[in-house]
């Protein structure tokens, strides 16, 4: 039954996920923590650094999140509910596209989601420094991060193992 | 050493090329896979033209979901149909899929050891920063940003701060941000 729900509720989080998976944090928070329940913060942080630090698309976040859920099939649930819809109508809606590519009310939609999906990301930040309850030292990290990133060409792995060694060390 | 082959054959993947194109792809990418998917389909394989990658990655983006498994569905129909548009999102998500569980049965096991939470702790905080960059370089390539910013902030109150439901979010941000956007277009 939390299988069908699960595939439901992700099934609907599909249609809105412009941005990516990393812009569906704050809802799938929603959704999985403050409404159902199912994870706690501390659950939902982990699951999201596990995706952090393994390779693949950001979609992968949805698995853990199912695997937590609801095990093999909420994992498997979730991902397809994820992907499904969008493929489905992408797959239908490809010969057609050229036909309104360019198009003035396109490009409207184009250039209007793009704000807000630089909302999702930021708050999906927000968020996850809300869920982990960060102290002084993990904002510090936060910031390195920030800045390190936006002024090296820095692998992303990098950041990933210097967070994972620092953690390890207690410091965080 | 390998014989010449005409431009035809070379863009003509089979069903078994596709999965471990993409495989290899999923498998390489660390915090977004996209740049490696160009990568592979417009420099190594040459299954497609740089202008073709843009025009089918524009429908990708103007659709909500994963980008990159959109884009994965649409380069294998364009060579095997439906069984393609099944077997090169399958190839692009069942390596790191694996990994991924992998990681959630061992997450299970010793997730509650106070090592491995200090460590997802730590990896958490620069995943978080890392975000928190990305949102900032998004906002920076927004075009007309007086009229467009205010979204951004909307949409963070609205979320973030409010935490009203997403889809509802988006239909109202869509509809007021695309207005102003077409508004905009009309005047250039």
């Amino acid at each position: 039954m939390i299988v069908v729900q699960l595939f439901l509720e992700f099934v609907l989080l599909s249609f809105v996920a412009f941005g990516g998976a990393t812009a569906l944090l704050p809802e799938m928070h929603r959704v999985v923590v403050e409404h159902h329940h199912w994870l706690n913060d501390a659950t939902f942080t982990h699951l999201y650094a596990i995706a952090q630090a393994a390779p693949g698309p950001n979609v992968l976040v949805v698995t853990l999140i199912g695997w937590e859920v609801a095990g093999l099939a909420g994992a498997l649930a979730a991902t397809l509910a994820m992907c499904l819809p969008m493929s489905v109508l992408i797959y239908l809606l490809i010969d057609r596209w050229e036909g309104f590519a360019g198009k003035r009310w396109q490009q409207a939609v184009s250039i209007g989601v793009a704000p807000l999906a630089v909302g999702l990301v930021f708050s999906g930040a927000t968020l996850i420094a809300q869920a982990a309850g960060f102290g002084w030292a993990a904002w510090a990290l936060v910031g390195a991060a920030v800045v390190a990133n936006l002024r090296t060409r820095l692998h992303p792995l990098w950041f990933i193992a210097a967070g994972a060694t620092l953690g390890l060390s207690g410091l965080i | 050493m390998e014989s010449p082959q005409t431009p035809d054959q070379q863009k003509r993947p089979d069903l078994r090329a596709l999965f471990f194109g993409f495989s290899a792809v999923g498998l390489s990418g660390f915090g977004g896979v996209l740049p490696f998917a160009r990568r592979m389909l417009v420099e190594e394989k040459r299954w497609m033209s740089a202008d073709e990658f843009n025009t089918q990655l524009g429908l990708c983006q103007f659709l909500p979901g994963p980008n990159v498994i959109n884009l994965a569905v649409l380069v294998g129909k364009r060579y095997q149909g439906v069984a393609g548009a099944v077997v090169a999102p399958v190839g692009l998500l069942a390596g790191p899929l694996l990994i991924v569980l992998l990681l959630a049965l061992a997450y299970d096991r010793w997730g509650s050891l106070p090592l491995a939470q200090g460590m997802l702790r730590g990896i958490a905080a620069v995943g978080c920063g890392l975000l928190f960059a990305t949102a900032w370089r998004m906002g920076m390539a927004l075009k007309d940003k007086p009229y467009f910013l205010p979204f951004v902030a909307l949409t963070v109150a609205a979320i973030a701060f409010f935490r009203w439901p997403m889809p509802l979010v988006m239909l109202a941000g869509l509809a007021a941000s695309g207005a102003v956007a077409y508004w905009r277009l009309g005047k250039k």
